[in-house]
């Protein structure tokens, strides 16, 4: 007989627990069950449809078709997408050092608290990200004409001829100037906000210990807010990818230096929206997010590793 | 824990699969069969039953026609959708196509879009409604435009004929000859520069209907279609003469990198920076509306010539209004088609400032004697009517053109802003358009 209970014992354990399991399992499903639907629907339907439609060609003569990898295997070879991400990766080694080295400058000098007016400066600093980027881009346009626009007006009232910053040569300079002025406020305050927050006591230890402000800088504040550095570097690498509102809107002034193809994301713009191509371009999409996707986290990785 | 994560995958990958069975789910249509003739009884019949008819168009005067025609059909009620045109509203159109909801009865198509749709069988064919009857009424550019062989797939709503306007103001003050031919433009075009720095002869960034109107009047063919069977050649003698030409204008700089339709533009026009401008006969209303500054200072000339005396002419934007294949009330918006642009709607829109594609009204004393009070009383109709007569024959878009236009700027517009050259970027522009259609089913060569 009780040579024969450990076999039941172990039999019944296991239904038992299988049970359990079922009933704990659904009681779950009814907590995340409500993200769980939001998440599906707006979050991994569309991309799953980007998938599925990146597996077909829709051709005007021929209709559509199933080409599996095709369209992928089409995009890593289009000089067009990569010629838009040397672009965009351009503009991103230059631009996002400019626009977070200044932001930091001025989240420092806000929080060294020996500037007169600090809050009018804060709110002044972080207006432009209040303007829409439709609006900021079409007042930068406006500002850049040389005929008629600011640009123009300097060139005739001081009889110079300051070089067409709509030229092929220097766009993506202007479009990075309109991306740094819209954005400076706003990684401002996420340093300045990271700032706040140091405990005053490593202050007074420091002042103690008879640090100037630059070895506080350098010893206190940028250690404590490398995580913040960290986000808004990835914020702004995802934000330089994805460059889209500033060409879009300014090439009706300069169609011949912002081409269809400027960035990855005007790219597939035009591919869906002039050339009908949803399945390539929904193919195209997916590699740039994939790219996308692996420096951010390259750069949290190793941002944050340093941090440890 | 791992048997949970399991069903969580198994639970997410479900609910997508739902919700793409939802986006997916279009709904099929049917399409009614147009090879039977409509009679005209038909029609009528349907005339007086009444019904709905969804417009897409964006041509302004179609508003008093719609009107017009309600309070003659007052069963009819003629639903007018005008906020979106050119890519917009072609964006739109082929999207409701793909998705076979929500299609117009009719849509206004132009003529270099209009092939892209009746092969890829988006539009009905008109013909068995009576509409390949209608061909006398029309010029033969328009007609060549709508009609493939007996198919015909929209009726002319308007034309383009082209005509160079002319700042006079200018040219007068500088004393310099209105040129005739395009030889006489450049030398113009020097002449009005050094006369004045701030004075071009035109404004050009760029332009993919305007390029194709000049190759057009050159003489070049570079498009051949014949079905599905596409060539894209720019390198013809005819090509060769615009290039040779319009490449001394761009290495001279002597004409102003504005691009149409943009404020600086309507400015130039205004302030006599922009001496001429050459495009289609439907301008005068915008220079009435956008340019009132400059009231009196402009006139109409001919379309300067390859060879001096030759009245070669080409077309300039234009469009048809069609029957989407997909839409409803088919004879409806045919007769609604037939009022605007065969029937009386003709003349409605024609003295709203229009200008037509039909015979009647070109030839219209009337029309013809109009004066023009922004060109200083001048019978600018005779000019336009006269250029319409002289479009050169057997031009033919791609039926992809809408997509080649879009890529222009790309290819060709690198010889606006660097120092490559016309040619070249014709070749480029020649080489992407190739590659797009051999995308999309075409056999395209060279």
């Amino acid at each position: 007989m009780t040579t024969l209970e450990p076999p039941v014992a172990a039999e019944r354990a296991p239904a038992r627990a299988v049970a359990k399991r079922d009933h704990r399992s659904w009681t779950g499903w009814g907590f995340i069950g409500p993200f769980v639907a939001v998440f599906a629907l707006v979050f991994l339907a569309p991309i799953g449809y980007s998938i599925y439609l990146s597996l077909f060609r829709d051709q005007l003569i021929g209709g559509n078709s199933f080409v599996g990898l095709d369209n992928y295997t089409q995009a890593l070879k289009d000089d067009q997408f990569w010629d838009s991400l040397t672009r965009v990766s351009l503009f991103l080694a230059i631009q996002v050092p400019i626009m977070l080295g200044i932001a930091l400058l001025i989240a420092l000098a806000l929080d060294s608290g020996r500037l007169y007016g600090k809050d009018f400066f804060r709110i002044a600093i972080f207006l432009p990200y209040a303007v829409p980027a439709v609006v900021a881009t079409l007042m930068w346009g406006f500002m850049y004409g040389t005929k008629y626009g600011l640009v123009g007006d300097i060139n005739s009232a001081f009889g110079v001829t300051l070089p067409d910053p709509l030229s092929s040569d220097l766009v993506l300079a202007s479009i990075g100037n309109i991306v740094t002025w819209e954005f400076i406020g706003y990684n401002m305050l996420i340093f300045y906000s990271a700032l706040r927050v140091i405990p005053l006591s490593l202050y007074e230890a420091a002042e103690i210990d008879g640090a100037g402000q630059f070895r506080v800088v350098t010893a206190i504040k940028l250690p404590a807010i490398r995580g913040a550095l960290v986000i808004a570097t990835i914020f702004s690498i995802i934000g330089s990818f994805q460059l889209f509102n500033e060409p879009a809107i300014l090439r009706p002034l300069a169609r011949n230096a912002i081409t269809t193809d400027f960035t990855p994301n005007f790219y597939t713009y035009s591919l869906s929206f002039n050339g009908q191509q949803h399945n390539y371009s929904a193919a195209v999409a997916i590699i740039m997010g994939l790219i996308t996707m692996v420096i951010a986290y390259v750069v949290q990785l190793r941002g944050m590793r340093k941090g440890a | 824990m791992r048997r949970t994560t399991g069903r969580l995958v198994r639970g997410i990958t479900l609910l997508s699969v739902l919700a793409l069975g939802a986006t997916a789910c279009g709904s099929s249509d049917d399409s009614s069969d147009d090879s039977k003739p409509v009679s005209a009884g038909d029609i009528t019949a349907a005339l007086e039953k009444g019904g709905t008819v969804n417009v897409w168009a964006w041509e302004p005067t179609l508003k008093s026609v719609a009107a017009n025609f309600e309070k003659k059909y007052p069963k009819v009620k003629i639903n007018l959708v005008a906020e979106r045109s050119g890519d917009k509203h072609y964006t739109a159109l082929s999207n409701a196509i793909a998705a076979k909801k929500g299609v117009p009865d009719v849509a206004q198509v132009e003529y270099f879009a209009l092939s892209q749709y009746s092969l890829t069988k988006g539009l009905s064919d008109l013909a068995p409604y009576g509409a390949d009857k209608l061909k006398a009424q029309y010029t033969p550019g328009p007609w060549n435009a709508v009609s493939d062989g007996d198919k015909v797939y929209g009726l002319p709503m308007d034309s383009g004929p082209m005509a160079m306007f002319y700042n006079k103001k200018i040219f007068d003050k500088y004393k310099i000859a209105v040129p005739t031919t395009w030889d006489e433009y450049v030398t113009a075009a020097e002449k009005l520069h050094k006369a004045d720095p701030k004075v071009y002869i035109a404004n050009d960034a760029g332009d993919a209907g305007f390029t194709t109107s000049m190759l057009w009047q050159a003489g070049s063919r570079p498009y051949k279609v014949d079905g599905t069977k596409v060539s894209v050649n720019f390198e013809d003698a005819g090509a060769k003469k615009y290039t040779d030409t319009w490449q001394k204008l761009l290495d001279k700089k002597l004409v102003s990198p504005i691009n149409g339709w943009t404020d600086d533009w309507y400015k130039g026009l205004g302030d006599g920076t922009i001496a001429t401008l050459t495009t289609g006969a439907w301008m005068p209303a915008n220079f009435v509306s956008g340019v009132p500054q400059a009231s009196g200072d402009w006139r109409a000339a001919p379309m300067p010539a390859w060879t001096k005396g030759d009245k070669a002419s080409a077309e300039n934007g234009g469009s048809s209004l069609a029957l989407p294949e997909l839409g409803k009330n088919k004879e409806l918006a045919y007769a609604f088609v037939e009022y605007a642009n065969s029937g009386d709607g003709v003349q409605t829109r024609v003295d709203e400032g229009a200008f037509p594609a039909t015979v009647k009204q070109l030839q219209d004393p009337a029309f013809l004697s109009k004066k023009f009070d922004y060109f200083g009383g001048q019978e600018a109709n005779s000019i336009f009517a006269d250029s319409a007569a002289n479009v050169a024959s057997d031009w033919s878009y791609l039926p992809f053109q809408q997509y080649a236009n879009s890529i222009f700027n790309d290819t060709v517009g690198k010889a606006y802003v660097s120092s490559e050259k016309l040619t070249a970027g014709l070749k480029s522009w020649q080489d992407a358009s190739i590659k797009y259609g051999n995308e999309q089913g075409f056999t395209v060569e060279q």
